[in-house]
């Protein structure tokens, strides 16, 4: 290519012509100038890291193993992280600027926090469910209740049958008072904005404050001491919706006003009432959202054991009534077994508490593959069943008329 | 757009503002329902309510100085633990996590904030507690080795804990303070990181180039744009997660051995909140007994309103803030 040292450029019209002079390249002038490194590592960096972590590790076990009488596992992780800082400095400051040891310096601190927020999470879920391993790998565990289960039996007897019935139906009880509830507050909240909407979202705002221990004593002194209501599992979903209402209102508030004016506006143009505009645009781009925000309410109300607590009263046995005698819930159970003395009873516990860790997670991912989409986005079907839709809209319009028929179909689908 | 609403709107906006009313007299209930009850026992105490430390509804001698002051420094010790761990997660995830990892971060965060809190709690109890911070016969940890090096310093002082006696027993180390504290801790850290996260990643564009032009390092920009945007921000997520932190109850009454005096040695076994006393003492209170819990409760509940708001309103008063939705 160097050796073509002429090109022939040839105007649109092909009338004018022009020569374009492209310098000689020699191998020389190649060598020259050697391709620069783009990329965000530099090797001196890496070599640096590595280097400033063996060194660190070395010199702590040497002073932890022969100079000092220090022995303690975290003293030792401290140590080194110290270690390892300073000699990473020195080792960035022999070629860098002052600046750039700081910038590394900020890196690897932050790095490091970020670390420690992940393995605590990593410890807590794999513990619990390390624990738990022993009393789920009984398939007992999971069709039995704990009437037979004294501290002396194995875990081959008994389960936590009575607690997930419990905990499903407590929250089922739940969801059905704060879903349909919390989202025409949320509406209101934010479709019909005035001086009382302001009120009323500041007192749920004030409400997300109210501890859950005290949601729990308000419905233990109101509608147990007062209405007369039993301890059952009745009482527990109203202290759980007490405890949920605000939450889901808020995350509903904050969604349907994410739904972009522009919709609203359209709508209104058509000359759609207000009630169709929320019902057929406000409520549909945001529904994805407020999935999302009713399944996270759940994961917290599926999870609180303080309002529980004083409201649902403990049993060993399934009671599948909610309304009469104590049905008890899965975080309950787990407080309740880690506190009694007995081993066997702690490994039930953890085998609860992993049963509860998969059920938030699961409600977890659901929420992640429902929701994650913004406003106005769509799914594949939702797309799909748009396009039949607006084809038979075409469809009808055209009948209206006569004249013609539409548009191919198969068009229109493969849009 | 009022002037000719169809029935159907009418219907619609009536039905909404009815939703909105229901909501508000549910909560209005609770608080209304909450002070009416605490009355009863208020009038017995009066201010000295918020001075004794002791808890004997019967004999008409209750105060919550001492367990307040107890929820006070387990929600001080968990935000001074969660607050360096949060903010800087928050910042690796928004300004040095890219593409699918950020994301995948983002979802963790959002996972530890649903994990319940017995789990917490159950970690804190047969893991945290006797296996990493007082350990083996002599209650080796970190508790300890800060009470052996710095008891000097008042707070972290331990009665009965002398250095030389090779019998001493190691549980005037365990339920403490610091222990719920580091628990609490755990679960106040992702609400701080989420907020703090979204308001670092709202930091403009156009100043972040801007720093970058000028030849900042990645920390110069974070220091000098990032973290001067998102100060309101931070402060507000710390404000908001001390609320969550003062109403924790399960984890903590797991951990402590309740006391009703107040207990300012945080590293020395005995500490009081006030949630965990409502806990421990509904199952037999007696009616006056109950009163006086639903005072104790609306004390709480008065604290943490009064954080909460604080936080919102710095919150909103900040440049940060102004566009995120705390």
């Amino acid at each position: 290519m160097s050796k073509l040292a002429t090109e022939v450029a040839i105007a649109p019209d092909g009338a004018a012509k022009s020569e374009t002079t492209v310098p000689v390249r020699t191998a020389a002038a190649e060598r020259a100038e050697p391709r620069r490194a783009t990329g965000a590592v530099a090797r001196n960096d890496v070599l640096a890291l590595v280097g400033a972590a063996i060194a660190a590790i070395s010199t702590t076990v040497v002073v932890f193993g022969r100079l000092a009488p220090f022995d303690s596992t975290l003293g030792f992780a401290v140590f080194t992280y110290v270690v390892f800082l300073a000699i990473y400095m020195l080792l960035v400051s022999l070629e860098q600027p002052g600046p750039i040891v700081r910038d590394r310096l900020a890196m690897v601190f932050v790095h490091s926090l970020a670390f420690v927020a992940l393995v605590a999470l990593a410890v807590v879920v794999i513990y619990t469910l390390w624990r738990g391993v022993r009393a789920l790998s009984h398939l007992n565990f999971f069709v039995q209740d704990m009437s037979n289960a004294g501290p002396l039996q194995p875990l081959t007897v008994g389960g936590v049958l009575h607690a997930m019935i419990g905990t499903l139906e407590q929250i089922a009880i739940a969801l059905a008072i704060t879903v349909p509830l919390g989202i025409v507050c949320a509406v209101f909240l934010a479709e019909i904005p005035g001086p009382f909407s302001r009120f009323v979202r500041t007192i749920v705002e004030a409400m997300t404050a109210l501890p859950s221990i005290v949601a729990g004593l308000f419905i233990y002194a109101s509608a147990i001491l007062v209405l007369g209501l039993d301890k059952s599992g009745l009482a527990a979903a109203l202290a759980i919706s007490v405890m949920m209402l605000p939450i889901i209102i808020r995350a509903a508030d904050v969604v349907i006003r994410l739904v972009p004016g522009t919709l609203r506006e359209a709508s209104y143009a058509l000359g759609s009432s207000q009630w169709r505009t929320v019902w057929h645009v406000v409520l549909p781009t945001a529904r994805s959202g407020l999935t999302t925000a009713v399944i996270l309410g759940t994961a917290r109300g599926i999870g609180e054991t303080s309002p529980v607590l004083l409201t649902a009263g403990f049993t060993a046995q399934i009671n599948a009534d909610p309304t009469h005698d104590p049905q008890i819930s899965l975080p309950l159970l787990v407080f309740d077994l880690v506190r009694r003395p007995d081993p066997v009873m702690w490994d039930r516990g953890f085998g609860a508490a992993s049963v509860l860790l998969a059920l938030v997670l699961l409600l977890f991912v659901t929420a992640r593959v429902l929701g994650g989409r913004s406003a106005g986005q769509l799914s594949r079907g939702q797309r799909r069943r748009r396009r039949i839709g607006s084809y038979r809209d075409a469809v009808r319009i055209a009948n209206r008329h006569a004249t013609a028929k539409p548009a191919d179909p198969v068009e229109v689908l493969d849009d | 757009m009022n002037a000719n609403l169809g029935l159907a709107d009418r219907l619609f906006r009536g039905g909404a503002r009815a939703g909105g009313a229901a909501v508000l007299l549910i909560m209005l209930l609770v608080g209304a329902f909450l002070t009416f009850q605490a009355l009863e026992a208020l009038r017995v105490s009066g201010w000295s309510f918020v001075t004794t430390q002791a808890w004997d509804p019967e004999a008409h001698h209750f105060g919550i100085a001492g367990v307040l002051t107890g929820t006070v420094l387990i929600a001080l010790v968990a935000i001074s633990v969660s607050v360096p761990l949060a903010i800087g997660a928050a910042l690796y995830i928004s300004e040095y996590a890219r593409g699918g990892f950020q994301r995948t971060l983002v979802s963790l965060v959002d996972l530890m904030a649903a994990i319940p809190s017995v789990v917490y709690g159950i970690w804190g109890l047969f893991l945290l507690q006797p296996h990493w911070l007082v350990s083996g016969t002599q209650g080796d940890g970190l508790p300890r080795w800060l009470a052996t090096y710095f008891g000097w310093i008042p707070f972290l002082h331990v009665d009965g804990y002398d250095v030389n006696d090779p019998l001493a027993s190691p549980t005037v180390f365990t339920a403490s303070t610091l222990i719920a504290g580091i628990i609490v801790s755990m679960m106040v850290t992702p609400i701080i990181c989420s907020i703090t996260r979204e308001v670092f990643s709202q930091a403009p564009v156009g100043e972040r180039e801007g720093a970058y032009a000028l030849g900042a390092t990645r920390w110069g920009m974070i220091r000098m744009v990032v973290l001067p945007f998102a100060r309101g921000g931070m402060i507000g997520a710390t404000m908001l997660g001390l609320g969550r932190a003062l109403g924790e109850t399960i984890a903590v009454y797991l951990i402590i051995s309740p006391v009703f005096v107040i207990q300012p040695h945080i590293l020395q076994t005995g500490a009081s909140s006030v949630s965990a006393l409502i806990a421990q003492q509904v199952g037999f209170a007696t009616d006056f007994g109950l009163s006086a819990l639903m005072a104790a409760g609306l004390a709480l509940f008065l604290l943490t309103l009064v954080v909460n708001f604080g936080a919102s309103m710095i919150i909103n008063r900040t440049r940060s803030g102004s566009v995120s939705e705390a």
